[in-house]
């Protein structure tokens, strides 16, 4: 081990001393400065921030080849600091409000996200379990924050017993890739394969089980079941996160896994990811439509998204159209990081300490009350429907053009309606919010206000300079061996 | 010698019967228990084919999933008191307050 293998690491090592730290630093705090905590995990967070734009630009392995830094690997850790740097702020007065201050909660948030940047960075299927668990474990405590809260020990569980149940799949395949391959590194599973010593029958049924491990995580259509009860019942600054956050986490390691080790087998693939992205597409959006309840409706929401980044993931294997699909993903989820952070955060500013304030109906007059916040609303609404001025509609648009590059017509047919479709109930939180009369209170809390209007205002704004980011992803590398 | 497929044959058995439990069983220990007999499975699976291979990695590989197994253990177990105190039971059925 040399200084540079720690180096590829830096990033996600920065969040996990912190993390550790702010665990210890907690026994010497007394119960009335928990507080505090908070702050600290944002500068802890705000430190990995800074330490990943000085790599950003390396590219190089580690720890004999089992972690790579390259392009890829920083442009998605920069979403995923943002991302808890964002949650951090989110939950800085909710903690407090609904009475689970606890520091554990923040020095979790950056263990995990340590977990989901080496999974993003994970160059070994060993590493990308290891790293699975690292960030999963510390989402099942979080979820079960608020003991005593039925919904929330609930949450926890559920979410515990399924996403366990996916790892033990992950694992599984690893074992049969590696009784394929030999190997576990992805270079040496691309070496094995392209040598053709390979048994045919281990590879497909590896790559079936990476494949059913990872769409749990990504929450993909028909693995989806455990996305809105876990949603749901978690803590709404947490579920915020998780939304955003597993779902980069997962979605760039299927993306690195599947484009660097297994085109060969895209052939196969191909049909099976097709049929997952136009069922997830379908049944989220379907299933948003009857909901009540506002977590509910955006947990929905996520998984359908999930749905249309699977879309353009489905031409993976042919040469050109790869480096589009994975700039057209890291493009569509920084819209989706901004428009979500957006919408949550005006969720956490209207629920109440009883937990009422979730009901789509309790938004109604949220305007008149909270013009700023029922914009923020609105803002992410739109963006998530996919209609210009905002990040949300390039993001989709790339998605498209991705799917049409591969010659998916009948997929991007598929998405193109459902996206129609979705535009009801997300209008329909606009409408309450607008039109009808009501008295909704909502908190006037700097961070989370200010929150819901710096991430508004990044999907408006960022929506005039596509071209820059879609530059910024498109450079986003993914090293080769 | 017992072939090495064999010992595939009875992990692939393993890993079934664990699904199956972790799909039917409505104890929620139970499931769990079903989740660490997959987990078993594959450790079994590595092993074969480490044998297979005459390779040591592969063996390596089986301690770092029991670590991730037993921390597993200490929070499921720990999630399942801390649900079993408010509604005295830890059957997944019961689990219904989240629904829509």
């Amino acid at each position: 081990m040399t200084l540079s293998d720690f180096l590829t690491l830096l990033p996600a090592i920065v969040l996990l001393a912190w993390g550790v730290i702010m665990l210890v630093v907690d026994l010497f705090l007394p119960t009335n400065r928990k507080g505090i905590t908070p702050l600290l995990s944002g500068i802890g967070a705000a430190a990995g921030l800074g330490v990943n734009f000085a790599l950003t630009g390396y590219s190089q392995t580690g720890f004999n080849g089992m972690v790579v830094l390259d392009g890829f690997a920083s442009f998605t850790n920069t979403l995923l600091l943002i991302s808890s740097l964002f949650a951090i702020m989110l939950s800085y007065d909710y903690m407090r409000r609904m009475n689970i201050e606890r520091s554990e909660c923040c020095a979790l948030m950056l263990i995990s996200t340590a977990g989901m940047m080496i999974m993003v960075q994970a160059y070994d299927l060993i590493v990308l379990f290891l790293a699975l668990e690292l960030f999963s474990i510390p989402l099942y405590v979080m979820s079960g924050l608020v003991r005593g809260k039925i919904s929330s020990e609930e949450a926890a569980l559920k979410y515990f017993l399924l996403g366990a149940f996916s790892s033990a799949f992950l694992l599984y395949g690893v074992a049969f890739l590696y009784g394929a391959t030999m190997h576990t590194n992805l270079a040496g599973i691309v070496s094995a394969i392209q040598g053709g010593a390979v048994q045919t029958v281990f590879l497909m049924l590896g790559v079936a089980l990476l494949l059913v491990g990872l769409a749990f995580k990504l929450a993909v259509v028909p693995f989806h079941s455990w996305a809105p009860d876990v949603y749901q019942g978690a803590p709404t600054p947490v579920t915020g996160w998780m939304s955003v956050s597993v779902k980069i986490a997962a979605l760039a390691a299927l993306l690195r896994v599947f484009v660097i080790a297994f085109p060969s087998v895209a052939a196969q693939i191909s049909p099976v990811l097709g049929v997952l992205a136009a069922l997830t597409m379908i049944v989220g959006n379907v299933l948003a439509l009857v909901q009540t309840d506002i977590k509910r409706l955006l947990a929905y929401s996520s998984i359908a998204s999930a749905g249309y980044l699977l879309m353009a993931f489905v031409p993976y294997g042919q040469g050109e159209v790869a480096s589009d699909s994975i700039a057209a993903g890291l493009f569509y989820m920084i819209g989706y990081l901004f428009a979500s952070f957006a919408a949550w955060a005006v969720v956490a500013a209207v629920e109440k300490e009883d937990g009422k304030g979730l009901q789509i109906a309790d938004y109604a007059g949220l305007a008149r009350r909270h013009p700023w916040l029922a914009v923020a609303m609105m803002i992410a609404m739109v963006s998530y429907i996919g209609v210009p001025p905002t990040l949300g509609f390039w993001g989709k648009f790339y998605l498209f053009r991705t799917a049409l590059e591969g010659g998916l017509v009948w997929l991007a047919l598929i998405g193109l309606l459902t996206s129609l479709f979705s535009a009801y109930y997300y209008l329909r939180v606009v409408v309450v919010m607008f039109m009808q009369p009501g008295e909704t209170e909502a908190r006037r809390e700097v961070w989370v206000n200010l929150l819901a209007v710096v991430s508004a205002g990044a999907t408006l704004l960022l929506a005039f300079i596509p071209w820059q980011l879609l530059d910024l992803a498109s450079t986003a590398f993914l090293r080769f061996p | 010698m017992v072939p090495a497929s064999y010992y595939l044959i009875l992990s692939v058995v393993l890993f079934v019967l664990g699904a199956l439990g972790v799909l039917l069983r409505r104890n929620a220990l139970v499931v769990f228990m079903s989740l660490e007999m997959m987990f078993n499975a594959s450790n079994l699976a590595f092993i074969t084919f480490a044998r297979m291979y005459n390779a040591l990695s592969a063996q390596v590989v089986v301690f770092f999933v029991m670590t991730v197994a037993a921390a597993e253990v200490a929070i499921g177990l720990a999630l399942m008191v801390e649900i079993f105190r408010s509604k005295r039971s830890v059957d997944i059925d019961q689990m219904n307050t989240l629904k829509g």
